[in-house]
């Protein structure tokens, strides 16, 4: 196996909340450059799962290889780990109490230890390219759902991480709001960010994954290119989960 | 005598007592202020020893009078070599048991309200700190506790409210607070009804003031809130 362009490996990854087995042993590897997509009933893991990519949920059982440390191991120093994994929440979470500029200029001031002036000259250029830059001194109860996420997105990018993790990013949003946001995470596809979403946006999951991974059950049922994946699925549960969701297209 | 004449007559007493009165009520506001932070991380803290304690803590303030606490605390402490001399014609070795009892008292108030300010905060906060590579105290301090604050904040000021009031409690080891000077003017006029209304306004100008500058300061910490 060529090690160099391997970011996650993921063994036997087990995930119980009380008596609840939510991640029943997920196998896989994400490479640099992938766009991963999880999709899936509600209720299969998706989410779990990209928690445990950051250590937000901390796996029950398994290993998660990063850049070949093992970040389960004991006494890892997570929030080192989370320094280089970007995520982005269905519900936002923008830091209410700071103005959008210190959203995304306070984990490079307190964490990467970036001079004041640095840290806004890069948040300003940042905010410029998704076009919120006369927002930098609202405040996030003052935006929009789209606008929020698109703060979302470059706060997480604004740290340079190695992958961005998407926890079902559009989820929260008025239909009509979709589009800026998913028109953000393609065009850092396009610049060849690595990235693992979690979406429930079939089409989005088609035309910007690299691969697909449908779970069910805390397993991944059935891996495999878009085209694979939607064009001709093999596993019947991958199927049936496909002709409830594709009905409009 | 009427009320003006005796104030005119003894405002100096009513100045005096009303002064240590204010300043014993900004020390233990500050002390059991930053007290009460500590405690109430403790009392969150998943370390069953820290948490126990804190809930231990807590209980028992709340379970006793603070005029048994105080008399506890002024005898238990007595070998401590508390610094001798007087400021403000205060005896330094009674103010500040009494100063150490009232704030230990409203850390336990204190601690409870600001439990509450910090688990009204979203989870979502401290996830998304975290995943921006902020250690758990950094997430604390700059995401969760100014938030926690602004909505702990009248109930904060309750306490506040309420420690300058029970500040006048430090009477009875003799410290010269207001209320023992109006004491002190009562002995001397044999007038207690009226010594008592200008006390009673004296409290309440003090309250209304800090009160004001409470409505300030929420009102600069809801520019967030569009």
């Amino acid at each position: 196996m060529t090690a160099d362009n391997v970011l996650f490996e993921i063994k036997g990854l087990k995930k119980n909340f009380g008596d609840l087995e939510v991640l029943k042993g997920i196998h896989t590897t994400i490479r640099k450059g992938e766009v991963v997509v999880v999709i899936g009933p509600s209720g299969s893991g998706k989410s779990t799962f990209i928690r445990c990519l950051n250590l937000l949920e901390t796996p029950t059982e398994g290993q998660i290889i990063f850049e070949g440390s093992c970040i389960t191991d004991k006494g890892y120093a997570v929030h080192k780990h989370r320094e280089k994994v970007g995520m982005v929440f269905q519900q936002f979470n923008l830091f209410n109490n700071l103005t959008i500029l210190e959203n995304v200029t306070i984990s490079l001031k307190k964490v990467k230890k970036v001079p004041a002036p640095a840290a806004e000259e890069k948040a300003r250029a940042l905010l410029r390219r998704v076009g919120l830059e006369d927002k930098a001194d609202a405040y996030p109860a003052q935006l929009s759902g789209g606008q929020k996420q698109r703060i979302a997105i470059v706060r997480a990018m604004a740290m340079e991480p190695d992958v961005m993790l998407f926890d079902e990013p559009t989820s929260a949003l008025d239909p009509e709001m979709v589009g800026e946001v998913l028109s953000v995470i393609q065009d850092l596809a396009k610049e060849g960010v690595t990235m693992v979403v979690v979406t429930h946006e079939m089409g989005f999951a088609k035309k910007v994954g690299t691969r697909i991974l449908f779970m069910d059950g805390g397993v991944i049922a059935e891996e495999g290119t878009p085209q694979q994946i939607f064009e001709d699925p093999q596993n019947e549960r991958t199927k049936d989960f496909l002709s409830k969701v594709i009905h409009v297209i | 005598m009427g009320i003006t004449e005796i104030f005119l007559n003894y405002y100096q007493y009513f100045l005096r007592g009303t002064q240590t009165t204010v300043i014993v009520s900004l020390i233990t506001v500050l002390l059991g202020t930053v007290l009460g932070c500590l405690i109430a991380l403790l009392r969150l803290s998943k370390f069953r020893l820290c948490s126990g304690f804190a809930k231990l803590y807590i209980t028992v303030i709340r379970g006793t009078p603070l005029l048994v606490q105080l008399y506890i605390v002024y005898y238990q402490l007595h070998f401590i070599p508390w610094p001798e001399g007087s400021i403000l014609g205060v005896e330094l070795a009674r103010v500040m048991p009494c100063i150490l009892a009232l704030s230990m008292n409203s850390t336990a108030y204190v601690a409870e309200v600001i439990r509450s300010g910090i688990q009204a905060v979203d989870f979502g906060q401290t996830e998304a700190a975290l995943s921006c590579g902020m250690t758990r105290t950094q997430a604390m301090v700059n995401i969760i506790l100014p938030q926690a604050v602004k909505n702990i904040l009248p109930a904060l000021g309750n306490e506040f409210v309420t420690m300058i009031k029970e500040t006048s409690i430090i009477q009875y080891l003799g410290v010269g607070d207001l209320m023992y000077n109006n004491g002190i003017v009562i002995t001397a006029t044999y007038n207690p009804l009226p010594c008592y209304y200008i006390s009673a306004i004296i409290y309440l100008t003090l309250n209304i003031v800090l009160g004001k500058g409470l409505d300030l300061f929420e009102r600069r910490m809801k520019c967030s809130d569009r």
